[in-house]
């Protein structure tokens, strides 16, 4: 009896849950059928392509086209660019804008906050705005050829968010802790190295791996500035992949983005939770 | 004490490369920019002095006129879009999936840290129509309609934009909104609950009023991110066909590069600078007013 009314309880209760579930179903379908799509493609020859219908499985697994979109895509050769240009601008923009950061939240001098706002500032900018001036000062310098352009706009253009975030996380440590590092007889760079730096390991984790998806996914700078053959990034590789042999190769252009793609899932799913505290943490206080 | 933490040797060395990077890599070229617009020609072939020539063609250019509307369309529907499907995200996170909205996060999240050119090509594929039928297509061919030429027109065009645009970004709206509904206490809601709030009501007098600033934050970072709007678009349709899907930052791009004409590039940048200024400064203040109202 009391079994029965429970059953028909739950019974209840789960078709009252039947319209959640169905829109998660329907949520997931519509987020992850486009993704399920792309992996089969990637299989599939030109010849399926043209006759076969586009929702048929592959006839068979061939990896074919992944060897032709690495190989005679230059796949390898942007996805090397984009390593060598995002990894050092990362590693500059974290120290210079902790750097201030630390300056400008934990030392005491005076002007402090305007200086914080002209790099919040910044925050605003598009960057259209700055980009002809520096593609006619790099073209002068005579660095057009390389991939120097990227880095150094890279570093400055993250520096106004790093800048703000770092500051906003020194914020929290409470100022007894740098004042017994300088009773400890500390000076103000040791202070800096060995002990704001390891307090701030999150800080710089959130921060790094939101400008990292930022950087290597960048169209315009890197269109802008390198734009020709060897200096692809894999977004540039890319947006040239399409109609590149003439008529469009369908498989290696779905294993070129499959490539892209399912790297960035893995990437994502191993830091995923720290990526999306990060970002709300950051844009919610923006 | 305060000698240490006051070394003005220390600021300097801290502060000093990142000041410098920042000065030279960005406020100096904003200024430098402005002064573009007064000038013809390019770093290559050289410059003269036009006076306000570049004003007087911004006010006399269809093509320009047509990006701005395009610019402005963009970005209230994608706003509106995004932030009401995240909104909807949001609810469903926290009302009713609770502590099991984890995966389902994670999955919608994702295509937020795709590249925007991979996520535009799997678009254009997904409504081809020739030589080979996208999914979309055989879908509607399925249901025995006709195939739609997507890319034929810009109407069209512009309906994939949005519908791409939304579905790689409703997921990240989703969590930003989440990390606000967590924050209304449990109790606010249980008290309303028991004054025989439910459903609309609990959501319209409850939840969105409770929710507002980070809302607001959503809006305001919406609009922001897309007057900007430049990769998804130039990859997925390259401001086609002709230049009816060309927002303000790919006009810029066109005229700088294109046609080397970094004076006039630099007047549509300044355009677009300024609009971001406006709606940003515009929604604070409304904001600003509504909060106080709703204090009062």
């Amino acid at each position: 009896m009391t079994s029965l009314a429970f059953s028909s309880r739950r019974a209840t209760r789960a078709i009252r849950r039947l319209p959640i579930w169905i829109a998660v179903a329907l949520l997931l379908i519509v987020v992850g059928y486009p993704l399920v799509w792309l992996l089969l493609g990637s299989f599939k020859s030109q010849r399926e392509f043209l006759e076969s219908p586009t929702w048929a499985l592959p006839e068979q697994w061939n990896f074919d086209n992944y060897a032709v979109a690495w190989n005679t895509a230059g796949l390898g050769t942007s996805l090397f660019n984009s390593a060598i240009t995002v990894l050092p601008s990362l590693f500059l923009m974290l120290l210079l804008g902790t750097a201030a950061a630390f300056a400008l939240e934990v030392l005491v001098w005076k002007n402090r906050g305007g200086v914080l706002i002209i790099f919040l500032a910044g925050i605003m900018v598009p960057t259209q705005m700055i980009l002809l001036p520096l593609f006619s000062v790099y073209f002068q310098v005579g660095i057009t050829g390389t991939l120097w352009p990227l880095l150094i706009t890279y570093t400055a253009t993250g520096l106004p968010l790093t800048v703000f975030l770092m500051a906003t996380y020194f914020r929290a440590i409470p100022r007894e802790v740098f004042e017994a590092a300088t009773l400890d007889g500390a000076s103000i760079y040791r202070q800096f190295f060995s002990v704001a730096l390891p307090m701030m390991k999150n800080g710089l984790f959130t921060v790094g791996l939101v400008q990292f998806f930022f950087f290597w996914n960048d169209l315009l700078i890197a269109l802008t500035f390198a734009n020709s053959g060897d200096l692809r990034t894999l977004q540039v590789g890319l947006l040239n992949f399409n109609g590149q042999f003439g008529t469009t190769q369908y498989g290696p252009l779905f294993a070129a983005v499959s490539i892209n793609v399912f790297a960035l899932l893995i990437i994502y799913l191993i830091l995923n939770q720290r990526i999306q505290k990060g970002l709300t943490a950051g844009a919610v206080k923006g | 004490m305060q000698n240490v933490l006051g070394d003005k040797r220390a600021i300097a060395i801290l502060l000093g490369p990142a000041l410098l990077i920042y000065s030279l890599v960005m406020l100096v070229p904003v200024l430098w920019s402005l002064g573009y617009t007064v000038f013809e020609g390019n770093a290559i072939v050289g410059f003269h002095f036009v006076g306000l020539d570049n004003f007087a063609r911004l006010l006399g250019d269809s093509e320009v006129h047509s990006a701005l509307l395009f610019t402005l369309k963009y970005a209230v529907v994608i706003t509106v879009g995004q932030v009401l499907l995240g909104y909807a995200l949001a609810l469903l996170y926290v009302f009713a999936l609770k502590r099991a909205s984890g995966i389902v996060r994670t999955l919608v999240f994702f295509p937020v840290v795709m590249p925007t050119v991979a996520v535009a090509l799997l678009f254009q594929q997904l409504f081809s129509i020739a030589p080979t039928e996208g999914l979309v297509n055989s879908v509607v061919s399925g249901f025995g309609g006709v195939p739609v030429d997507w890319f034929g027109d810009g109407g069209s065009a512009f309906v994939v934009i949005a519908i791409m645009d939304i579905w790689r970004s409703m997921g990240f709206y989703g969590v930003l909104l989440y990390a606000g509904l967590i924050d209304i206490p449990e109790d606010v809601l249980e008290s309303a609950r028991l004054d025989g709030a439910s459903g609309w009501g609990l959501l319209r007098h409850i939840v969105v009023p409770l929710s507002a600033p980070v809302l607001i934050s959503s809006i305001i970072f919406s609009i922001n991110g897309t007057l900007k709007v430049f990769d998804s678009v130039l990859a997925l349709t390259n401001g086609g066909p002709g230049t009816s899907t060309s927002p303000l930052t790919i006009s810029m791009f066109d005229n700088s590069f294109t046609y080397g004409n970094y004076g006039y590039g630099s007047t549509i940048a300044m355009l677009l600078t300024v609009i971001c200024l406006i709606v940003t400064v515009f929604i604070f203040r409304g904001t600003a007013r509504g909060a106080k109202k709703g204090a009062a």
